[in-house]
C-alpha cells in the first residue's frame, strides 16, 4: 500500500468534521481538491520537480492530524479565514496548483487559514511578524494554509518564524498563495528553526501584478527535511522580483529547494540567489526554473546558486535552468559546487586560528552574501548572528524560542 | 631555538628537501638564497606544517619541542609566524575579525582570557601606525582588493599583532617597489627584539640592505650547500650562483 491509502481513509472518516469546522470558501473547493489528490497522489521521484526528494517515504509514518484551530492573536492585518470579514473566495485556491498531489492534500484537510490582507494604499509601519510553533504530546501533522493579499499601493514586510519542540516528530505542509496587487511592495521572509524530527513541504505561490517588487528570503537554519517549492508568476509589466535562500544542512538533514519564475508579460526584472552550505552527511537540493514567455520582452534575469560542500559525504544536487521563448531579454543563470579553500585555511591556521574556528569563519563569510541580501537591518543582525551559531553548533536550540526556555 | 636536522621532504610525491641541516639560534638572522626550484619555500612550508607537504625523514625541533608533532596553529601559538611568499584573499572575512580569531585563539592556548573588544582594537591601531597600513584597509576583507604592497604591508601588520619569536620572511620583497620594501623592513625592525630570530628567503641583496643577515645559505636542489657571513649574500648577487655549483660539482 502506497503511503497516500491512509490520507485517503482519513479524509473518508473525518471529511464532515472537517467541513463542520471549517468555512464555506473552503469547503467550496474541498472534494475537488480530494479527488485531484485522489488521482495524483504524493509525487514520485519521477515527477521532474520532486527528482531530489521521496515524498512517499516522507507521508508513509502514521501521524496524528492536528486539527487545533490557528491561535491568532487579533492584529490590524491578520484574521482567520473562517472569520474573515471580506469575501476571499476570489482569492482562496486560485492560484495553488491542486495537481501537485501536496498543496491537493494541503487543500482537502486543511479546514482554516491564516490571512494577511493590507488594504488598498495602506503601508504596514512595522514588520507583520508569524512565528510558528509545532509542539504536541505525540507524532503530529499539521496543514498549515495562508493567504497574503497585498492590494493596489499596499507594502508590508512579513517575518514567518517556524520553530519546534524537540522531542517530537512533526510532519508540516503549507501552502501559502501570495497575492501582489499593482504597486503594491512586499518583502516576506520564511525562516526555519525546528529540529531533526521534522519534515516539511510548503508550496508558495506568488501571483505579481504590475509595478511591483517582492522580495522573497526562504531561510533554513536548523531542520529535519525541508522541500520548498516556490512559483512566481509576472502577470504585470515593470515589476521586480526577487529571490533569495539560505540554506544550511549538517548531520543527515536535507534541503530541497525548487523555484519557477515565469515571465509572461514584457519589462520584468527578476534576480535570484540561493546559497548552500552542506556538511557531514547532509544533502542539499536546488533546482530553479526562468521561464520567459514569447510575451516577456526585455525581461532581465539574473539566477545564481552557489554551494559550498564542506565535508566528503555531503551532496549537493544544482539544476539551474533558464527557457526563453521571446528574443530580446538578458538573461544570465549558473551554479557552482566547491569545497572548502584549503589554501585559506591553512593562511589562517598559520595565524593561530584553530581548524574548527577557521572553517567556522570561512563557512559563515560564503553564506554573509545572501544574509546582505536582507533590507530589514534589525533581522539582518540577527541572522548574522544566528548564521554563526549555527556553524558554531550552537543553535540545536533555538535561542530566542519560548518552547525551549 | 630552531634546530633542523636531516629534514627530508616531498611534494605531491616528489623530494624536494633531501637532508637540511639547519640551527637558528635566538636573536639570528639567516638569509636563505638559492636558485628557482631549490627548495627554499618548501623548508618554510614544512616549517609551519603547510599539510600539503610532507616530511619524509629528519627532525625540527623549536625550544626543544618536537614541531613536526604540532597542528600549524599550535606552531603559530608557540610563536613562528610566516609572511606569506603569495597572501591569501579571504572575501567574506574582515581583517579585523580574522585578527581577532588569532589573537584570541593564541591567548587561548596561553590560558589568557580573551582580549576586551576595545582592548583588541586599541591594539590593531596600535600596530597599524606602527606599520603605516591603511584604516580603510582592516574593514575589508582579508588581502581581497589589495595592492601587492598591501599584501605584503599586511602580512607585516599581522606579525606586529601576533608578536611572534621566530619569523619566516619568504620572498617578502617580491613584487615591491623600493618605497614599499624599505616600509616593510623597517616595520620588520621595529617590531624585532634582541630574542627575535627570523629566516629571511630572498633572491636579492636588496633586502639584505635593510635586515641584516648574521649568516647567509644556499640552498641548491634540496640541500644546503653553502653557509657563509654577510659577504656571501654580496658575492651573489654580482656573480651568481655557477661558481657555488662548479665548487661542489653539479
Amino acid at each position: 500500500m502506497k503511503s497516500e491509502q491512509q490520507y485517503i481513509e482519513l479524509y473518508g472518516e473525518i471529511s464532515n468534521l472537517i467541513k463542520q469546522k471549517s468555512c464555506d470558501v473552503m469547503n467550496k473547493v474541498r472534494d475537488a481538491a480530494f479527488a485531484s489528490f485522489e488521482k495524483v497522489g504524493f509525487p514520485s521521484k519521477k515527477v521532474e520537480r520532486y527528482k531530489y526528494t521521496d515524498v512517499d517515504a516522507y507521508f508513509a509514518p502514521n501521524y496524528g492530524v492536528s486539527f487545533n484551530t490557528l491561535e491568532v492573536k487579533p492584529s490590524k492585518y491578520i484574521f482567520r479565514l473562517a472569520e474573515s470579514p471580506i469575501d476571499l473566495s476570489a482569492y482562496y485556491n486560485t492560484i495553488a496548483d491542486n495537481n501537485d498531489g501536496i498543496t491537493a492534500l494541503n487543500t482537502a484537510i486543511a479546514h482554516d487559514a491564516l490571512v494577511i490582507y493590507v488594504p488598498r494604499n495602506t503601508k504596514a509601519e512595522d514588520p507583520i511578524q508569524v512565528d510558528n510553533w509545532l509542539r504536541g504530546n505525540t507524532s503530529t501533522m499539521v496543514n498549515r494554509r495562508v493567504l497574503v493579499i497585498l492590494e493596489q499601493g499596499a507594502e508590508a514586510t512579513i517575518i514567518m518564524n517556524d520553530h519546534a519542540e524537540d522531542k517530537q516528530r512533526f510532519l508540516t505542509t503549507q501552502v501559502m498563495e501570495i497575492f501582489c496587487k499593482d504597486n503594491s511592495h512586499l518583502d516576506i521572509y520564511e525562516i526555519e528553526e525546528t529540529t531533526p524530527l521534522c519534515s516539511r513541504f510548503s508550496n508558495v505561490y506568488i501571483n505579481v501584478e504590475r509595478d511591483c517588487t517582492v522580495k522573497h528570503n526562504s531561510i533554513t537554519l536548523y531542520n529535519g527535511q525541508t522541500r520548498n517549492l516556490c512559483d512566481v508568476v509576472l502577470k504585470g509589466e515593470n515589476s521586480e522580483v526577487t529571490l533569495n535562500g539560505c540554506a544550511i544542512a549538517g548531520g543527515s538533514q536535507r534541503i530541497d529547494n525548487n523555484t519557477l519564475i515565469d515571465h509572461r508579460v514584457p519589462n520584468c526584472t527578476s534576480n535570484e540567489l540561493y546559497k548552500y552550505v552542506v556538511d557531514d552527511k547532509s544533502v542539499g537540493a536546488f533546482a530553479g526554473k526562468i521561464l520567459v514567455e514569447k510575451d516577456a520582452q526585455k525581461t532581465v534575469s539574473h539566477e545564481t546558486n552557489s554551494n559550498l560542500c564542506a565535508s566528503a559525504d555531503a551532496r549537493m544536487f544544482t539544476q539551474p535552468m533558464l527557457e526563453i521563448y521571446a528574443d530580446d531579454v538578458k538573461c544570465a543563470h549558473g551554479s557552482t559546487v566547491g569545497v572548502m579553500d584549503e589554501t585559506a585555511l591553512f593562511y589562517m591556521r598559520q595565524r593561530g586560528v584553530p581548524e574548527e574556528e577557521a572553517r567556522m569563519l570561512l563557512k559563515n563569510a560564503f553564506m554573509g552574501q545572501v544574509i546582505d541580501q536582507i533590507q530589514l537591518q534589525p533581522l539582518r543582525d540577527k541572522l548574522f548572528v544566528k548564521v554563526e551559531k549555527r556553524f558554531r553548533g550552537e543553535l540545536e536550540k533555538c535561542d530566542d524560542c519560548r518552547l525551549c526556555k | 631555538m630552531l634546530e633542523i636536522k636531516n629534514l627530508h621532504a616531498t611534494v605531491n610525491g616528489k623530494e624536494i628537501l633531501k637532508g637540511i641541516d639547519l640551527t637558528i639560534n635566538d636573536g639570528e638572522i639567516h638569509a636563505l638564497m638559492g636558485t628557482n626550484g631549490a627548495g627554499k619555500s618548501t623548508l618554510s612550508n614544512v616549517i609551519v606544517g603547510n599539510p600539503a607537504y610532507e616530511v619524509t625523514e629528519g627532525s625540527i625541533t623549536f625550544n626543544g619541542k618536537d614541531l613536526l608533532a604540532m597542528k600549524p596553529e599550535e606552531r603559530a601559538h608557540e610563536g613562528i609566524f610566516m609572511s606569506f611568499q603569495t597572501p591569501i584573499e579571504i572575501p567574506g572575512v574582515s581583517m579585523t575579525n580574522f585578527m581577532r580569531a588569532a589573537v584570541n585563539a593564541r591567548r587561548q592556548a596561553k590560558g589568557e582570557e580573551p582580549l576586551k573588544s576595545t582592548d583588541f582594537l586599541k591594539i590593531m591601531r596600535e600596530k597599524r601606525k606602527l606599520v603605516e597600513i591603511d584604516q580603510k584597509l582592516m574593514n575589508r576583507s582579508v588581502n581581497e582588493g589589495f595592492s601587492g604592497g598591501e599584501k605584503k604591508r599586511n602580512e607585516i601588520f599581522q606579525m606586529a599583532m601576533l608578536e611572534p619569536t621566530f619569523c619566516i620572511l619568504d620572498e617578502t620583497d617580491s613584487g615591491l617597489d623600493v618605497d614599499a620594501l624599505r616600509i616593510v623592513a623597517e616595520g620588520f625592525n621595529k617590531l624585532r627584539t634582541s630574542e627575535t630570530s627570523a629566516m629571511v628567503i630572498t633572491h636579492y641583496q636588496r633586502l639584505l640592505d635593510y635586515i641584516k643577515p648574521d649568516i647567509v645559505h644556499v640552498l641548491i636542489d634540496g640541500k644546503i650547500v653553502k653557509t657563509g657571513g654577510p659577504d656571501l649574500a654580496l658575492k651573489i648577487e654580482n656573480e651568481g650562483f655557477d661558481w657555488i655549483k662548479a665548487e661542489i660539482s653539479l
